[in-house]
């Protein structure tokens, strides 16, 4: 047809110039498996090394060291006012008859530099503890009881080996003498190792052996109330609208570009906004929980709005339709079949949106939840903090204990959001239904 | 608490008039009279009526009564106390309200007794007023709506347009909410610029707000800067390392798992990578300040470098991990949605199936990559919690991964925590950053949208 030269290869040369690549192009198909694979056994491995790395330091968190001393509970000197009340006890004589027992514990009549070292080895929360174990039982009044108080983080972090024995005194954070004593202890076998009460059971401390994230746990699940009861109403009603009502305008348009730009915006904007917002312009308090859950609530909220409109969406039209061929007005066809239909969907979202921020620290770190607070938390609007911020704020406490102690919370805080996603896996598997 | 115990009430009369509302529908219906609507709805009605403006007008009056007293309390105060203005009005205010709290540090002054009690006074009567306003919105409302009721009344019609109206309103949440983000950035940045101009802000190589205190109190020490290109350096180094640990791996992942995995590997492995996604920014903080930047700084000595104790590096690489199940997830998405003809056109040729990927599924995702690459640098740039443990604060201007750099993020959060004045250059600063964050991160996020939108193939 025309003097076109065919400048390929012959059939016969193609063959063999295909067999004679094919080993190198097999080789390559093998090294791209390869970094496939070791790809994803390294984000696997990351993820190893985090959690062993939390297991680690955690697990022993959950514990501390307790040591069992014989306290004479002298009616006289931890109850002057022979009343039993607060005011009376708290200005009794428990610190001293703890340091007489820590040194009839060890048999020694005790010298003024003793003294000062067994002061400093029971945790400062001590008489507290006496107190409240005398209000517990008052009919133990005037007898002797042995009675276990928690060790001064110092001692723990010497028991646990972080303070070594070999270090030359001066060095060390604790002295010969206190040492000696907790040798004395040891022996006597006076020293246990225990699940820690105060963990679970105490708030903010300054001092680690006595710090618990009670306080923290109560607010996050108070801030926790707030934001699902502004979030899901609202996120749901808004998915409705967008999904079943809303005409295709303008409008609607500009509604999903802020949603999508919202779940966009870093999370720290969202806690400026409270603070400039609620704060300063509503004058509302700082640090309460009612501020955190609706700052949280806005954040969650295009994640709750995305989730329930696919599962709206998932709902067939041929049921919208029955309803309405029967009968039906818009709006019951909304709240009588496409929302009971659509809750699982719209559950699992909620959970999810609730999980994210109930892990959430910067933007309540911007409306003052992380100020130091003792009290338990009673209310929405007394000040609180939450769990991350809790653990934000002991990571940078210098105690080697306090890292056991943010480890352990840690855990405490992946526990809650573990259950948390299982039961959104396991609540959409349950109620999931094929059309 | 006036407020809960109101509005238990509020939804006590509401839940009343629904039943009384219902109940006379109801026992005309059994007369045998005719209604529009089902008696539900006639409930419905009245208990809207009865609850929904009162409750509005309770939220509203609880949100503007202390701007009132705030602002009356004003008078109160000394006139020196005027003069000065700014921080000593702050602290004049934090007085009187520690003292309505029942909170006394030592002997009060006379004019914070006098305002204390003004306020105690005003309080008491504003609850009064309220719970008397509320109350009778609420019982008139009902009243009006049970009034209404007839045969010809369409309560099913009129409740149905007040559920339309609640629904519309809850979707402008989200509206409210970007303005609400915009003008909270907006006039404290707009005030910055008045006290810092936006040349000096932008490109600026020196930042010390921490000598604003001794500058304004002339004690000498230094001149305080407010130049941002520290942060952004800072910030673009830790995201570059961030990304450089989790675009290949999350890529490459992303990858084995929708072309090679088989379905029992893919459905372990997906779920596993998610948790990664799930931990806690905290989290990742306090593992890159207490295990990865020492390890770091442990390696880089003994090859004889000079490591910062907070490098970039712990945060970038720590910050990278956090980001891989991102990315996976992303570009996951994208390359399953590659048709399988294409794949299987491939195939035909003679292609092995990594030069399938690599030649034909790959350039066919590339947009969509490369959208979720940009929406990962997003996500790098915004993260907080990662930064504020582990890199730092000094606002160095290297690029050099083992010094000590600072964010934006870091250095919003280190101003705006705890008591802020809102006076000094030094808190607006804060804003000003926050106002060139949702400008960066915002842009990432449309630039991804645009590539999307401009280079997505439509296969059917």
């Amino acid at each position: 047809m025309t003097d076109h030269q065919f400048k390929g290869l012959s059939p016969q040369e193609a063959t063999l110039r295909v067999a004679a690549s094919l080993k190198q192009r097999r080789k390559r198909e093998k090294r791209f498996r390869l970094m496939g694979l070791s790809a994803v056994a390294l984000a696997l491995t990351f993820l190893a090394v985090l959690f062993t790395g939390i297991l680690s330091k955690g697990l022993p968190g959950m514990f501390q060291y307790y040591v069992e001393l014989e306290v004479e509970l002298d009616r006289a000197r931890l109850d002057p006012a022979g009343d039993l009340s607060a005011a009376s006890l708290y200005s009794g004589d428990a610190e001293a008859l703890i340091l007489e027992a820590s040194l009839s514990s060890i048999g020694e009549e005790g010298g003024r530099k003793l003294k000062k070292a067994l002061r400093k080895m029971v945790s400062s929360g001590a008489s507290i503890r006496l107190i409240e174990y005398v209000t517990d039982n008052p009919k133990q009044l005037g007898t002797t009881q042995r009675i276990k108080f928690a060790v001064d983080d110092d001692i723990d972090s010497f028991l646990r080996g972080f303070i070594k024995r070999e270090t030359p005194e001066k060095d060390r954070r604790i002295d010969d003498l206190t040492i000696e004593v907790v040798d004395k202890w040891q022996q006597a076998g006076l020293i246990s190792y225990e699940i820690s009460d105060y963990l679970f059971f105490g708030s903010a401390s300054r001092d680690a052996e006595m710090a618990g994230i009670k306080g923290a746990l109560i607010g996050s699940l108070l801030t926790l109330a707030i934001c699902i009861s502004i979030a899901f109403p609202l996120g749901v009603a808004a998915a409705v609208y967008l999904e079943e009502l809303a005409p295709k305008n303008r409008w609607t348009e500009i509604i999903e570009i802020n949603i999508n730009n919202l779940a966009a915006v870093p999370s720290v904007v969202f806690g400026i906004m409270g603070l400039a917002i609620f704060i300063v312009t509503f004058g509302m308090p700082r640090s309460v929980p009612l501020v955190g859950g609706v700052v949280l609530a806005l954040m969650t909220l295009p994640t709750i709005i995305i989730s329930s409109r696919a599962a709206i969406r998932a709902v067939p039209p041929s049921i919208r339709d029955a309803a309405l061929g029967i009968g039906a007005s818009k709006m019951q066809v909304i709240f009588h079949h496409v929302i009971p239909l659509a809750l699982p969907g719209m559950l699992t979202g909620t959970i999810i949106g609730m999980a994210q921020a109930l892990g959430e620290t910067a933007p309540l770190l911007m409306i003052g939840m992380v100020a130091f607070i003792v009290d338990i938390p009673a209310g929405f609007t007394d000040p609180a903090t939450v769990l991350p911020v809790q653990i934000f704020m002991w990571a940078d406490f210098a105690e080697r204990m306090f890292i056991q102690k943010t480890s352990a919370a840690i855990i405490v805080l992946l526990a809650f959001l573990i259950t948390m996603n299982a039961a959104a896996i396991a609540l959409r598997k349950k109620l999931e239904r094929r059309w | 608490m006036a407020f809960t115990t109101l509005l238990i009430a509020l939804l006590t009369i509401a839940l009343a008039f629904h039943v009384v509302a219902s109940q006379r529908v109801t026992k005309a219906r059994n007369r045998g009279e005719l209604f529009h609507s089902l008696p539900n709805y006639y409930g419905l009605w009245a208990a809207l009526l009865g609850f929904l403006p009162a409750a509005i007008l309770l939220v509203l009056w609880s949100l503007i009564d202390i701007q009132l007293f705030q602002h009356w309390v004003r008078d109160f105060y000394p006139a020196e106390i005027h003069a000065a203005g700014g921080s000593q009005e702050v602290v004049a205010l934090a007085k009187v309200e520690n003292l309505v709290a029942g909170v006394r540090f030592g002997e009060p002054e006379a004019w914070v007794v006098e305002a204390s009690n003004a306020w105690t006074a005003w309080e008491s009567n504003s609850t009064t007023f309220k719970t008397v306003a509320v109350l009778t919105l609420s019982l008139g409302g009902g009243l009006f709506a049970y009034r209404k009721i007839s045969n010809q009344f369409r309560a099913r019609n009129a409740v149905e347009g007040i559920m339309s109206w609640a629904l519309i309103s809850a979707s402008t949440i989200a509206i409210l909410t970007t303005i609400g983000i915009v003008l909270s950035v907006l006039f404290e940045t707009i005030r910055f610029f008045q006290l810092v101009p936006p040349t000096e802000f932008i490109f600026g190589t020196e930042w010390n707000p921490q000598f604003e205190g001794a500058e304004r109190a002339g004690s000498g020490g230094g001149e305080a800067k407010y130049g941002m290109l520290p942060m952004f350096t800072g910030t673009f180094l830790i995201s570059s390392i961030a990304l450089v640990v989790a675009v290949p791996v999350g890529l490459a992942s992303a990858i084995y798992l929708a072309e090679y995995a088989s379905p029992k590997v893919r459905s372990t492995v997906k779920p596993l990578l998610e948790i990664l996604a799930g931990v806690p920014t905290v989290v990742y903080g306090f593992f890159a300040a207490l295990t990865v930047a020492p390890a770091i700084k442990g390696i880089g000595e003994s090859l004889g470098l000079t490591v910062a104790s907070e490098s970039a590096l712990a945060a970038g690489l720590v910050m990278g991990v956090m980001i891989i199940p991102f990315v996976s997830s992303l570009a996951d998405d994208v390359i399953t949605a590659v048709p399988q003809a294409l794949r299987d056109a491939a195939y035909g040729l003679g292609s092995t199936k990594s030069e399938t990927t690599r030649q034909v599924v790959l350039p066919a995702a590339l947009p969509g990559i490369v959208a979720a690459v940009i929406l990962a640098v997003s996500r790098a740039v915004g993260e907080t919690m990662i930064v504020v443990m582990a890199a730092g604060l000094a606002a160095n201007l290297s690029f050099n991964p083992l010094d000590a750099v600072t964010t934006v993020t870091s250095q919003i959060v280190t101003i705006l925590i705890g008591d802020q004045e809102f006076e000094s250059a030094k808190t607006l600063s804060a804003f000003a950053l926050s106002t060139m964050l949702i400008i960066l991160t915002l842009g990432l996020n449309f630039f991804a949208l645009q590539i999307v939108k401009k280079y997505r193939e439509q296969y059917d």
